[in-house]
């Protein structure tokens, strides 16, 4: 399938301006406050429309073609969730009501809270981070509080090398030194994690599958190694979509995992967000999580502040409510068979592309992979090539390009994450028009995308010269700065 | 795909995992159909109370107020809800302009130069305030004032918490309810890295003496503010502030039981390299053609690491879409009356309050915008329960939050209510014993 996206030379909302800005009426707002003028264009509502609709054509969403990002489990977002999340019975309701009118709200999340208690086998389960990100910060605050709680202070935190940029930000944020150990076959070294590991050690922050798409199979002896050394398990849960009924963060003996709503359990990403981060603990810790937590008193559910060893919060409320909305009503839907027949699917459609593709790009390290698989472009170099130009050059055939240059430890890698809802047709033209782009030659390629909306955007300008509003355009305009026209 | 990969079943897929960390399927319910589905999450939230039955003044930084349908239609675009993070700028462009859009119209409401596409909430940009001031000044103290939201003051805690940062608290004045100037200057010194204080704050007050208080600062200043009032209350950047932030729920995002909300985070130019969160930039394309992308991302986790200047990657890039097009949809004339009339009604409402034997409104002498302190004579647990009994939710009460206020509690008011919901207030609280 070829591929041409939309192109509009649609202007900003601001260069539609008029410059007009109507008086305050008198002795409304405070003299020293009052605000004179307000450059914001008004637009008829149909010209507003025009401008999304026309914006929206020039981007690509799940709905418009194959997303394989790897890491970030780009599945279909189903679309009754999304008339659920919009009745006014979930998005009019006001996190201050009193209890007993949020009554179904309570409910829902203390359900969902067990789900995911059940399917991560962990003893309790916060829902309060907004993201995946947000759940780290929140794991390491607990894993922080439960050794203060004892006594310890513990100053470091380990990361493998293969981790997510986000577990090392998170660690720092936290307040904690990170100290990454390096991998050994793609898998974690035990004896670099042994010798990492002190008294110093708050824990270890591990995703399994990893960002490999590879399993630890000495997840037990890691676990152990960490737990004599009175360190805690991290699970980072942005893999959660490879391991469904067949294992589980709790089973491994991990202390805590967060979940990322937005990818295993089918959440929208929304170009960048909302998203949502519950947290899982086993037993131990759970007496620290956030406030206020959801108790079932017969019927009833309460929100419950009266957590004297809490960390206190990481978010305004409850969290992103209006994903556990679409969250809950997801794994209803799919139930528990279906959630294990969707890792099933997602592995077996992962390691499909994963043959197909690994007989025209390098795949280092073993074989077997979960629900994702990292490719080497390394090779393309003689030609001149990069990751980055197969990456683009895969937007002229219609496909969203996979994630690109990370995990590190690969060279010129092309990270592919397929998911469960792709069909054998969809992986097999994503795999042709791989097979068609190894063949053209390097200037078609270098030049790439030539179908998308606009051609390759220069990113090192955009750094050099920020303008990152309309004010600083304005300005820079008059100053007669360099480009953009 | 079993035969291609030469095996029988998918069984041999996840024999890599060993036997020991095996489970076998889990103990959830089978799955149903989308129908039983859609009937179960309903009859669920179903025992919600929304305000067409329970007409609500909640307020407390979020606002429950119209939103048009266009804004929902546009929000409901698919290529924008699912796509991801525009990490692929020329297959992205129509999202990288809608969120460039979005950081313009913050950065004019703000009176700042650039903003980020959004943190998850208020609470979370000031704790990335806080963060950020400290990155800028060195100082370890942070001075915030007390007529905020209890939540925003814990979350602050949680993120100052890393850096050892020492939250200190200058008072409200008792008459006035805005910012203790005298206190504000004692506890200000050479390790205050910034200062924190809302306008309006906490209790819906205007803080006036914004230029005095930026006198005081020596250092970074933060300012939290509904965006709303932004239309017609002087920017934040025309008073000196390097941060401005907020809560952008209001723009066109329904309450949603408190998220998804948006942390409005704008700064001045001299900052743009210690913020947080992701930026977009205004470029070209190869052939000379006016592009967007996502830019400075030396800052992120992605590629900085531990070095970041924040852990934040997944954000809440689609509710600042659903704000951009609110606001275009409302039009700067638009914004500005809305704002007008939520003040004026929030004006009209607490004198009609006032005017009641049992009650005081506003409690404190200063101008406000669309929420204000209800003072009772009564315990205000007490007045709460009748209102709900006559079908109607009050405010939030403060006696747990502000004990040395008595009983006090805060009314919001917005374009939802109609004559009739606050003649139904007025006329409840009045019949009150």
């Amino acid at each position: 399938m070829k591929y041409r996206q939309a192109y509009f030379d649609e202007p900003l909302l601001f260069e539609k301006f008029d410059g007009e800005t109507e008086p305050l009426p008198e002795g409304l707002v405070p003299k020293a406050l009052e605000r004179k003028s307000l450059e914001l264009p008004n637009i008829p509502e149909n010209d507003v429309v025009r401008h999304f609709v026309r914006l929206s054509e020039m981007s690509f969403g799940i709905d418009t073609g194959f997303y394989p990002l790897g890491s970030c489990t780009m599945k279909y977002n189903p679309k009754f969730t999304e008339e659920l999340a919009a009745l006014p019975e979930a998005s009019r309701i006001h996190p201050c009501q009193d209890e007993s009118t949020v009554q179904g709200a309570l409910r829902l999340m203390y359900e969902l809270q067990q789900m995911l208690r059940s399917i991560a086998g962990m003893d309790a389960v916060t829902l309060q981070p907004a993201a995946g990100a947000a759940g780290e910060f929140t794991g390491l605050l607990l894993a922080k509080a439960y050794h203060e709680d004892r006594g310890e202070q513990r100053t470091q935190v380990i990361v493998p090398d293969t981790a997510h940029g986000t577990n090392f930000a998170s660690a720092a944020m936290a307040g904690y030194e990170v100290v990454e150990i390096p991998s050994k076959e793609g898998l974690v070294d035990l004896d670099a994690l042994k010798t990492a590991l002190n008294s110093k050690t708050l824990a270890f922050m591990l995703t399994n599958p990893n960002t490999l798409g590879i399993f630890e199979p000495e997840i037990l002896e890691i676990a152990d190694t960490v737990h004599d050394s009175g360190a805690l398990l991290y699970y980072d849960g942005a893999n959660l979509n490879a391991i469904m009924g067949k294992t589980s963060p709790g089973r491994m003996n991990f202390d805590i995992v967060h979940f990322n709503l937005h990818k295993t359990f089918a959440t929208p990403h929304g170009g960048g967000g909302p998203g949502a981060g519950p947290v899982g603990v086993k037993e131990p810790l759970e007496s620290y999580l956030p406030v206020p937590v959801i108790r079932q008193d017969g019927n009833e559910f309460k929100l419950d502040y009266d957590k004297p060893k809490t960390i206190g919060k990481v978010h305004s409320w409850y969290g992103n409510f209006g994903m556990f909305v679409r969250a809950y009503a997801y794994i209803l839907r799919m139930g528990g068979d279906g959630l294990t027949k969707a890792s099933e699917r997602a592995v077996l459609n992962a390691n499909y592309l994963r043959f197909r593709l690994q007989k025209v790009l390098d795949l280092p390290y073993q074989e077997l992979r979960k629900h994702e698989f990292v490719l080497s472009c390394a090779r393309l170099k003689e030609r001149g090539l990069r990751a980055a130009d197969v990456a683009k050059r895969l937007m002229d055939f219609g496909f969203h390009p996979p994630t690109v240059y990370f995990p590190h430890l690969v060279d010129e890698a092309l990270m592919i994450e397929p998911t469960e809802t792709e069909s054998k047709e969809t992986l097999d033209s994503f795999a042709d028009a791989i097979d068609v782009i190894l063949t053209e030659s390097p200037d078609v390629l270098k030049s790439a995308p030539h179908n998308t909306a606009v051609s390759r955007v220069d990113e090192v300008l955009a750094a050099r010269n920020p303008i990152l509003s309309w004010r600083m355009w304005q300005e820079q305009k008059k100053a007669g700065g360099e480009k953009p026209q | 795909m079993l035969d291609a990969l030469g095996i029988a079943s998918v069984d041999e897929l996840f024999k890599d995992i060993p036997e020991s960390v095996r489970i076998n399927g889990l103990t959830l319910p089978a799955g149903i159909s989308e129908a039983e589905a859609v009937a179960k999450v309903r009859k669920v939230l179903g025992a919600n109370k929304t305000p067409e039955k329970l007409p609500s003044f909640l307020g407390a930084g979020i606002y429950d107020h119209f939103i048009p349908a266009a804004v929902r239609a546009i929000q409901s675009r698919s290529e924008f809800y699912t796509s991801y993070t525009p990490y692929q700028p020329e297959i992205s462009q129509g999202v990288l302009q809608a969120l460039f859009e979005y950081q313009s119209m913050m950065c004019e409401l703000t009176g700042m130069d650039a903003a980020n596409t959004s943190m998850y909430d208020w609470a979370t940009a000031l704790g990335e305030a806080a963060l950020m001031a400290h990155r800028i000044h060195g100082g370890k103290e942070f001075v915030v004032g007390r007529a905020m939201g209890r939540e925003r003051l814990q979350v602050l805690r949680s993120y100052a918490s890393g850096v050892g940062l020492k939250i200190k608290m200058v008072e409200f004045d008792a008459n006035t309810g805005q910012l203790d100037l005298d206190m504000l200057k004692s506890q200000v010194g050479p390790d205050t890295c910034g200062v924190y204080f809302e306008n309006p704050n906490f209790f819906g007050v205007f803080e006036e003496k914004v230029d005095e208080i930026r006198s005081l600062v020596p250092s970074v200043l933060v300012v939290g503010a509904n965006p709303l009032s932004l239309a017609i209350t002087k920017p934040p950047g025309e008073y000196g502030a390097d941060i401005v932030i907020g809560e952008g729920q209001g723009l066109g995002n329904p309450p949603s039981y408190g998220g998804p909300l948006l942390g409005v985070f704008a700064v001045k130019k001299e900052h743009i390299r210690a913020m947080p969160g992701r930026i977009i930039g205004m470029t070209n394309d190869a052939k000379g053609k006016r592009a967007f992308c996502m830019t400075l991302q030396t800052r992120e986790q992605h590629i900085r690491r531990q070095k970041a200047t924040s852990n934040i990657c997944t954000n809440e890039a689609l509710v600042s879409i659903a704000s951009t097009a609110y606001i275009a949809v409302l039009g700067g004339s638009g914004l500005r009356k809305l704002a007008v009339e939520n003040m004026t009604a929030a004006r009209d409402l607490a004198r009609n309050i006032n005017h009641l034997r049992r009650f005081k409104a506003p409690m404190f002498k200063s101008a406000h915008f669309n929420e204000f302190t209800v003072r009772s004579k009564i315990p205000y647990s007490r007045v709460h329960r009748e209102l709900l009994r006559r079908g109607l939710h009050g405010g939030l009460s403060l006696e747990d939050r502000f004990p040395e206020l008595g009983h006090v509690a805060l009314f919001a008011t917005t374009d939802v209510h109609g004559e009739n919901e606050r003649e139904r207030i007025i006329k409840a609280l009045g019949a009150i014993e």
